[in-house]
């Protein structure tokens, strides 16, 4: 049921932005969102859009997969749209039918806001699509590590996210078996009425709160069972190496931003 | 209720990178009121065909017919929660499901779902409860304070006051104590006579599928390869080498005793009970000879 989700997973491959350093990966989302604010115009929101189906391209993810997994966005992209749509309330008149007046500035506002979500949404699930959890953390962690001369726990805030990203499929997976298992003793929470699907909520959300806590005191005790004892003197297994490659990916960010920014009004 | 599996396929994820086929053209027969083993290596796919039984997963080819119920792929079936009534399934590791503030409340849960009286579902819950072995005061406790083999027993005593026509057991009693998995297979095994139940058992141990099956069907990588009554199943030993399982231990034990004195039984014996009658018998005959 909630297998086509994709939040959080990881798709192995061997495609140029698999290989792509994680801290490159990870710069580039955090200054693509700054970026897309610029675009404010058809013709930057159109280059946005391309630039977005390249590195999907890039990827070798096939985009069925992608949109299908993404289900949830898009229809809150949707949904959005609509808001946008319907309460927008300038420029000319250009669709009228009984009391729903659509308004030309509305249309646009909606087309980009969903363009801009869409873009960002799909580029954020590209990282963490092709990049291991583990060298998400490792990235942030290393693009981090300065702010420790301010006594951030970089290393634990590091360890927190990779465990949560770790855990998401874990826990898709336990929320699957506990509705199927309910479901076998007739609450349902995919059919019936609101008000039987909201009874349904309990007997799915207590077990699974249980087992969330117990996996986690269990991954407690094994961590402190094999000696780990916070980041001090810890020795790492992973280096992460800065490639040609990465700069080059930064830089087409650079030109991105010049491109944007030109044809900006 | 008839159960049978018409050329079953099933894909976890479909149409996605994870992609899994973990079914391959299953056909299973199950009649009612038979007592079907299904065994079968780690990942071969048994936990898969049995969600298949209560519709809970769907065929991504194939159909099933549960009862007079037709379930096939992408079809919208309204009849499921009829189904669901009438086939109880106990998971594989069942304690995971319990969540009610009592442990009384939490068998009562199922029966109360499909709108048995609170009364009734009370009595079955005190009847059953005692049948499992949980001690009575167990009763208004919560259920996260149980050791793991009484939170077992609660599960499957809330699967059981369903009354169900047709019980799907995915390894009922792995990682129980070796007396409470006896009490626990006997109490299966009475319920399917007295009340003409159809039973369907996962398990790994062949001892079990041996002494309480009427047909036994082998799954290896997917594929229901091998089906027929526990005589012929546990003929062949090289085939369920094959297949990674093996005989069970009194079919093992007599086919020891059979090499050592040159002589065949002339049937094999699926229980310890059978063997020591006929090696009695054999030894008796010695005697007089
Ligand atoms: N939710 C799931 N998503 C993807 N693949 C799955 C899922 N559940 C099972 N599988 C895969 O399907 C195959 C069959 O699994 P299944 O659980 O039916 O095996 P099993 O015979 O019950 O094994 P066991 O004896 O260990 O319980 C396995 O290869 C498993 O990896
Ligand atoms: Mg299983």
């Amino acid at each position: 049921m909630l297998e086509k989700m994709i939040f959080g997973r990881y798709i192995p491959g061997d495609s140029f932005i698999h290989r792509l350093d994680a801290r490159a990966k990870l710069i580039f989302v955090f200054l693509f969102i700054a970026i897309v604010f610029i675009a404010n115009s058809w013709i930057t929101y159109g280059v946005l859009f391309v630039f977005t189906f390249l590195i999907i391209r890039m990827s070798k993810i096939r985009l069925y997969f992608l949109i299908n997994g993404l289900k949830p966005v898009v229809i809150l992209i949707i949904f959005t749209f609509l808001l946008h749509l319907i309460f927008t309330k300038e420029g000319s008149i250009i669709f009228e039918w009984k009391f729903i007046k659509i308004y030309e500035e509305g249309l646009r506002q909606g087309i980009f806001i969903s363009i801009r979500f869409f873009v960002l949404v799909i580029l954020t699930s590209i990282l963490t699509l092709t990049t291991t959890p583990i060298s998400i953390t490792d990235a942030l962690e290393a693009l981090l590590n300065p702010l420790k001369k301010w006594k951030l726990p970089v290393h634990e805030l590091a360890l927190m996210m990779s465990i949560s990203l770790r855990f998401i499929p874990t826990l898709m997976d336990e929320t699957d078996k506990i509705m199927k298992a309910q479901m076998a003793r007739g609450s349902d929470m995919t059919s019936g009425s609101i008000k039987e699907r909201m009874n349904a909520i309990v007997p799915l959300l207590i077990p699974l709160f249980v087992s969330a806590f117990k996996r986690a005191e269990d991954l407690a005790t094994a961590m402190e069972v094999r000696g780990y004892k916070g980041g001090e003197g810890r020795t790492r297994y992973r280096k992460l190496e800065w490639a040609t490659r990465d700069t080059v990916i930064l830089l087409t960010l650079v030109v991105l931003a010049v491109i944007l920014l030109y044809f900006r009004q | 209720m008839d159960i049978t599996l018409q050329q079953v396929s099933y894909a976890y994820a479909k149409n996605t990178p994870f992609e899994k086929r973990a079914l391959f053209d299953v056909n299973l027969d199950i009649p009612s009121g038979s007592y079907q083993a299904i065994i079968g290596h780690t990942g071969s796919g048994k936990s898969t065909v049995l969600q298949h039984l209560n519709a809970l997963l769907k065929p991504t080819e194939g159909s099933i017919k549960i009862g007079d119920v037709l379930v096939k792929a992408d079809q919208k079936n309204k009849h499921l929660r009829k189904v669901r009534q009438k086939v109880g399934i106990v998971f594989q590791f069942p304690e995971h499901q319990l969540f009610d503030e009592t442990v009384l409340k939490d068998i009562m849960f199922g029966p109360m779902n499909f709108g048995v009286p609170a009364e009734e579902a009370k009595s079955r819950a005190i009847e059953l409860s005692r049948l499992l072995g949980l001690p009575e005061e167990v009763l208004e406790k919560s259920p996260f304070d149980l050791s793991g083999g009484q939170m077992r027993r609660v599960a499957i005593a809330g699967v059981l006051a369903m009354n169900p026509e047709v019980l799907v057991l995915d390894e009922p009693t792995a990682g129980l104590d070796p007396r409470g998995r006896k009490e626990i297979m006997d109490l299966f095994y009475r319920l399917h006579q007295e009340k003409g139940l159809t039973t369907v058992l996962v398990t790994h141990s062949m001892e079990d599928a041996a002494r309480y099956a009427d047909r036994i069907a082998i799954m290896h990588d997917g594929k229901c390869v091998l089906e027929g009554t526990p005589q012929e199943i546990f003929e062949n030993e090289e085939r369920l080498l094959d297949y990674r399982l093996e005989l069970p231990q009194c079919v093992k034990f007599q086919k020891k005793v059979e090499q050592m004195m040159g002589k065949k039984l002339p049937t094999i014996c699926l229980t310890e009970e059978k063997l020591a009658e006929e090696l009695a018998r054999l030894m008796k005959e010695e005697r007089e000879v």
